[in-house]
């Protein structure tokens, strides 16, 4: 199981969690499950493609997908998903 | 029968090593600890480059913070030669191994033609001022005289301008912008400490200018009464050598991005949301930049600003005095800053978490092809706002919070 960690402005759409436990072997596994388990988080995340938007950061372990394997990235046991939308308040 | 003052300096210059200053100067760099035992007030009028000033009456207790490691080279110099000697003599009785004193002193130097340098004379006000900077190493009067002389330009004078703006006046850094277009409302007053209660309605530049000046009269706060954009981003930014991005609208943090990179200053970024916060340092071309990081702007649902979603005060509080730590390490060139990392902030965990980032290497702003398409006076093409925010939106409406579309 993956912990994905729910921003807070995406937290109203995820039922409140701060964090959810889900199975995946991929980043595009665990998202999956994820949009399915909540679906008003899809359109938040996912481009029409299928692709991540490109205004949310998702990075694994501290890491950027964009700069591993994207959507593709494989997970492990105990890994760490973290989605990090643009915020401009000041 | 007691001994004479030539009596001891005859024993002195028989224990301790003497080098010439022509040896000295030959040293490479950090080649030895080189120590002036004058007095401050000889210091001031000038000394060795790269010098430590430790004067005479203090080297016994000093020493050992300055050099820990006794056996390590140090030379010691004064004005002519003779009170180093006998500092020296005090090193070798505590253990220092490899001591010796510069003949002839700083007299000797300067007649030889070697590079001396002289220190920003600090006020006695400014000494006392900034005494707790001054005691610091890293910081010391060098330090100070560079905040003194440094210009740091904050975007909004808010939530997030308020600690830093108070902090950096606070510091000496001489020369403080502040860009806001807006007027104190009693809504703010809940986390912006730059503005009072009796300044409701006032312009928040005026408000911050009092508020800075009356803190610390070495700040020369430069109003800039004016929202940034296109036609005035490039004329208010040049000459700053940091700016604290402070704003509270996507439009004008990729507006200010993409000047800052192309003149190449650092940005202090930070935003806020309710209890969270993220911060990084954006330092052209040596880390990524506010577009490598997000290269497209949220639709407005997804991003609401405090106005729309609120945040505790005290978030803003802390991730502007953050800034203003990162914007300090810039301005005196010490420490590790946040370049190629985001710091987030969670107020209700009280947690900090750091995620690394990267430079894009397709960046229309930073990468090495947009660089080269600038210098040749043909940009690259960047979206515009509203239409990166109108493609953003094209697909499904965004909701916060699962509310209305």
């Amino acid at each position: 199981m993956s912990t994905v960690w729910i921003p807070q402005v995406l937290r109203a759409s995820a039922g409140g969690n701060k964090q959810v436990e889900l199975a995946g072997s991929s980043v595009g596994e665990v998202v999956d499950a994820l949009v399915a388990q909540y679906p008003s988080l899809r359109g938040q995340l996912l481009a029409d493609d299928g692709g991540l938007n490109r205004f949310v950061n998702v990075y694994v372990n501290g890491q950027d997908v964009r700069y591993l394997d994207g959507l593709s990235t494989p997970l492990g046991d105990a890994d760490e998903l973290r989605l990090l939308p643009a915020m401009a308040g000041g | 029968m007691p001994k004479t003052y030539a009596d001891l300096l005859r024993e002195a210059r028989a224990s301790i090593r003497e080098v010439t200053p022509q040896d000295v100067g030959a040293l490479p760099p950090g080649g030895a600890t080189i120590v002036d035992v004058r007095e401050a007030s000889e210091w001031e009028q000038g000394h060795l480059p790269d010098a430590l000033h430790i004067s005479k009456s203090y080297v016994e207790q000093q020493i050992e913070g300055a050099v820990p490691d006794r056996d390590a080279p140090v030379i010691l110099y004064c004005a002519g030669g003779v009170r180093s000697l006998f500092a020296a003599q005090s090193l070798e009785q505590l253990g220092y191994t490899n001591v010796a004193s510069m003949s002839g002193g700083f007299q000797a130097w300067k007649s030889a033609g070697l590079p001396w340098e002289a220190p920003v004379i600090l006020s006695a006000e400014q000494k006392q001022r900034y005494s707790r900077h001054l005691l610091i190493p890293e910081v010391g009067s060098a330090g100070q005289a560079r905040l003194l002389g440094s210009k740091a330009l904050l975007i909004g004078a808010g939530g997030l301008g308020s600690p830093a703006a108070l902090y950096l006046a606070a510091a000496g850094v001489g020369t403080i912008g502040i860009v806001d277009f807006d007027v104190v409302d009693l809504s703010n007053l809940q986390r912006q400490i730059l503005h009072t209660n009796d300044r409701i309605g006032e312009r928040k530049v005026e408000s911050a200018r009092k508020t800075l000046e009356a803190l610390n009269p070495d700040v020369k706060v430069i109003p800039h009464e004016e929202m940034l954009v296109a036609d005035n981003v490039d004329r208010i930014i040049t000459g700053y050598d940091v700016i604290v991005d402070g704003t509270d609208t996507f439009e004008t943090r990729y507006l200010l991005n993409d000047a800052a990179v192309a003149k190449n200053i650092p940005v202090i970024h930070a935003s806020v949301f309710r209890f969270e916060g993220q911060l990084t340092t954006f330092i052209p071309y040596e880390g990524p930049c506010y577009r490598c990081l997000y290269p497209t702007p949220p639709p407005p649902e997804l991003a609401p600003g405090c106005s729309v979603a609120g945040v505790l005060g005290v978030v803003p509080g802390i991730m502007g005095m953050l800034q203003a730590n990162e914007a300090l390490k810039v301005l005196l060139g010490i420490g590790e800053t946040l370049a190629g990392r985001l710091l987030l902030f969670d107020a209700l965990d009280s947690t900090f978490t750091e995620l690394k980032l990267r430079r894009d290497p397709a960046c229309p702003v930073c990468s090495t092809e947009a660089v080269a398409a600038r210098a040749e006076g043909r940009p690259l093409p960047i979206p515009s706002f509203a239409a990166a925010g109108a493609a953003a939106s094209a697909g499904e409406p965004f909701i916060l919070g699962g509310g209305q579309a």
